[in-house]
């Protein structure tokens, strides 16, 4: 059976492609990109844009361990309905996925539950205790697709060599969290003078910079590919800018929160605005920007976090760090970036398909014929309000809850399936 | 009893000085004498039934005698009934929420919640969602607004006392902070109070507990204590807590003693009539000398007695004329 999406405006970052095409598919793969194409089954995406199904690579989908946030069936929904067909879930699970069975474990959950691909880093060290590193190889030949013990940091600058030097070895790419745990331990936000005023302990912005540059010099040292997660900050991009300007093989993400909010957001002690690393100010919403337009910045990730209500509505100081982003990256991205001018549309997508798909080496983010028939269908026009009860996510933690965005995924296709129409 | 002015109160809670006009402080400042007045009557009957049949509940999640006690008799003076919970008995060791807990007192029908807490922000997300009146007793170092109102108070009778003018505001004065400014929240609530009176704030003390661009909130900074209080109107010793030597944010009591504390010999640099204040509790002969906690310039216990008065005046306004529906801003 086919399925045929025609009358829409495609936009394929590999191929350079950007106009009225129909795309049809079988079998879970691409079969043809051209015009006046008919299928089985049709979708008028009339007035959408239809692009490769959108790649997250930093996502906490919590099982197992932590079910009652997320799951991988729940989260996948959560995926779905953002326009995301592949994701990387990040490891600290519990157990942590450090060995092969864990690995194991997430893609046979992924295989029976979810409903788009569901790909898993493990972690860099056992038990990610940061002391001894993973058997890398053999988590790559069983399905990671990256290393990393993201939630923290590797505290031991020797050990952090080691994970990107045998990383290197096994063919994964490192990704690291950035924070000196001492500089910050204590602190809730970013330190300034919000958290002055607030009296809510500070977590300073040379914590993650000094571990930024820390890494990037690692990996440097071991002629290794480094990914540095979630960038928040003025210098935290001035140093990947310049690690890249040294040739050095350093990609690096940020998060939609980052362009979005600043730590003006604490004000109201809505623990939404609460994540690690913490919103910064408006001098670095413009530096990120700055690197999304200049390239500094390779991908978004959205470091989909989700917390229960229970677990989040408390003092700030005592709630978990994180927000969900899944549902809302894409019509974030639109709002912030596109409709503002600092980026166009096909830049907006690839900085979510392809880009991210390459850093980890994924089959993903492309159309072209005989690739996986993963698609996002979304009208960039259509404004929607986002509201707590209509997340598939099973946490509801986010902090644009009952803001108007622009850029409405109508359909998700993952293998040729439609996994979600609105 | 209640004069014209007071129809310009509206607010629900007291959460914080950041958030009031300079209107609705010199409001309760000025409300607050007729309360000093019902504390000192010659019949000894120190009481007025401006509360009566209302439940005032004084929540504490840290330990505290001062301000408790403080709170208690306000409302009791007020003639309300009042009902104490302390960190020991209450359900947060249970695991139960704020909101949850507050939700069970509320099923008990209170009216004025007075609420101490570690955390910064416990007061304020408390008033957004319940109806009772919340007042904030201290939240981690974030606000302390009945301490700020009570010194504003202290500082401003004295004012009219030197000058002879019963109508004299702070504007002007020179007010100088020392001590532990970081994890103070009696030193935020006195900057954004004093500031709104038009009052000068120097903070000095210790360069590692000095917050991040705290002059941003209206002061200048020095940890220089001779220069800090050359021009002082007012000298306001915070207590230093000792465990913070112990995790390493100032090496030693005894370098503490040398650079910051207010004895007769640091006093010689600042003016004649600088008044010394202290929010207490007083660690003796090491923020404040005893020969300074004891002399003449020291309105430490007026600020205790004003204490009562403030929160008599808070808790009436509040409940008198403040709105009766979560705000949800603040």
């Amino acid at each position: 059976m086919s399925l045929a999406i025609i009358n829409g405006h495609l936009i394929e970052p590999s191929l350079g492609l950007s106009q009225p095409m129909d795309l049809l598919m079988e079998a879970g793969v691409v079969t043809k990109i051209g015009t006046g194409l008919r299928g089985d089954e049709t979708i008028d995406a009339r007035g959408c844009i239809v692009c490769p199904g959108l790649v997250d690579i930093h996502v906490h989908f919590r099982e197992p361990g932590y079910e009652s946030k997320e799951t991988i069936a729940s989260g996948s929904r959560a995926a779905a309905r953002g326009g995301v067909t592949t994701v990387v879930t990040m490891a600290n699970t519990n157990p942590v996925i450090d060995h092969a069975g864990m690995v194991e474990f997430v893609i046979r959950r992924a295989r029976e539950t979810a409903c788009i691909k569901v790909l898993p880093a493990a972690c860099a060290t056992k038990g990610m205790k940061g002391e001894e590193i993973t058997e890398m190889a053999e988590l790559k030949e069983v399905g990671a697709v990256a290393v990393t013990d993201d939630g923290r940091d590797v505290a031991s600058s020797a050990v952090m060599r080691r994970v990107l030097q045998y990383a290197e070895m096994a063919g994964l790419v490192c990704m690291t969290h950035n924070e000196d745990e001492s500089l910050a331990e204590g602190g809730a936000m970013n330190e300034g003078f919000n958290s002055t005023a607030l009296g809510i302990p500070g977590i300073p912005k040379a914590a993650e910079e000094a571990r930024i540059d820390r890494n990037i010099r690692l990996a440097q040292l071991a002629g290794a590919r480094l990914h540095i997660q979630h960038v928040t900050s003025k210098e935290g991009v001035d140093l990947v800018r310049r690690a890249k300007a040294r040739g050095l093989r350093v990609t690096c993400e940020t998060a939609p929160h980052y362009w979005t909010l600043t730590d003006d957001a604490v004000k109201t002690f809505d623990s939404n605005a609460k994540m690690n690393p913490p919103l910064r100010e408006q001098e670095d919403v413009d530096a990120i920007i700055e690197g999304i337009k200049d390239g500094t910045i390779d991908c978004i990730a959205t470091d989909h976090a989700p917390h229960t209500p229970t677990e989040k509505e408390v003092e700030f100081a005592l709630a978990p760090f994180g927000i969900i982003g899944l549902e809302t990256s894409l019509a974030l991205t639109i709002t912030g970036l596109v409709e503002p001018g600092h980026i166009t549309i096909e830049r907006a997508i690839a900085l979510m398909t392809v880009a991210p798909a390459r850093i980890c080496g994924l089959d993903a983010g492309v159309l072209q014929e005989g690739s996986p028939a993963d698609v996002a269908v979304f009208d960039p026009n259509a404004a929607w309000e986002v509201k707590a009860e209509d997340f598939a996510s099973r946490s509801k933690n986010s902090p644009f809850i009952g803001r108007t965005l622009r850029g409405k995924v109508r359909h998700t296709i993952c293998d040729g399936q439609i996994v979600y129409s609105a | 009893m209640p004069e014209a002015r007071q129809t310009v109160w509206t607010r629900k809670d007291l959460i914080g000085i950041e958030d009031l006009s300079r209107e609705e402080i010199e409001l309760i400042l000025d409300t607050a004498p007729q309360f000093v007045a019902v504390s000192k009557r010659e019949s000894g009957i120190k009481k007025v039934p401006l509360l009566q049949g209302r439940l005032v509940v004084n929540w504490f999640h840290e330990p505290s005698t001062r301000t408790r006690t403080s709170f208690e008799l306000a409302a009791k003076r007020l003639s309300a009934d009042t009902l104490g919970i302390t960190v020991a008995a209450s359900s947060s060791v249970k695991g139960e929420t704020l909101h949850d807990t507050l939700a069970n007192i509320e099923a008990m029908h209170s009216d004025v919640i007075v609420i101490r807490h570690g955390c910064a922000g416990a007061a304020h997300i408390l008033a957004a969602r319940h109806d009772s009146h919340i007042i904030n007793a201290g939240d981690g170092r974030h606000e302390h607004p009945t301490q700020a109102l009570l010194d504003a108070f202290t500082m401003r009778e004295h004012v009219r006392q030197r000058r002879g003018d019963p109508e004299a505001g702070l504007d002007g004065i020179n007010v100088a902070i020392i001590g532990d400014i970081e994890h103070s929240r009696v030193a935020r609530s006195n900057i954004w109070a004093l500031n709104k009176l038009g009052a000068r704030v120097t903070l000095c003390g210790p360069a590692t507990l000095i917050p991040a661009h705290v002059e941003k909130m209206g002061a200048s900074v020095t940890s220089d204590l001779r220069a800090a209080i050359r021009d002082a109107d007012v000298i306001y010793a915070l207590r230093i807590q000792l465990e913070r030597q112990q995790k390493g944010l100032f090496p030693s009591i005894r370098e503490y003693i040398r650079l910051f504390r207010i004895d007769n010999d640091s006093l010689r640099a600042a003016p004649d009539h600088a008044l010394v204040m202290h929010p207490g509790p007083i660690n003796r002969d090491i923020e404040l000398a005893t020969e300074v906690a004891d002399g003449p310039r020291s309105v430490i216990l007026e600020q205790v007695s004003n204490g009562v008065a403030i929160r008599m005046a808070v808790m009436h306004l509040l409940v008198n004329f403040g709105g009766k529906k979560p705000t949800g801003t603040l």
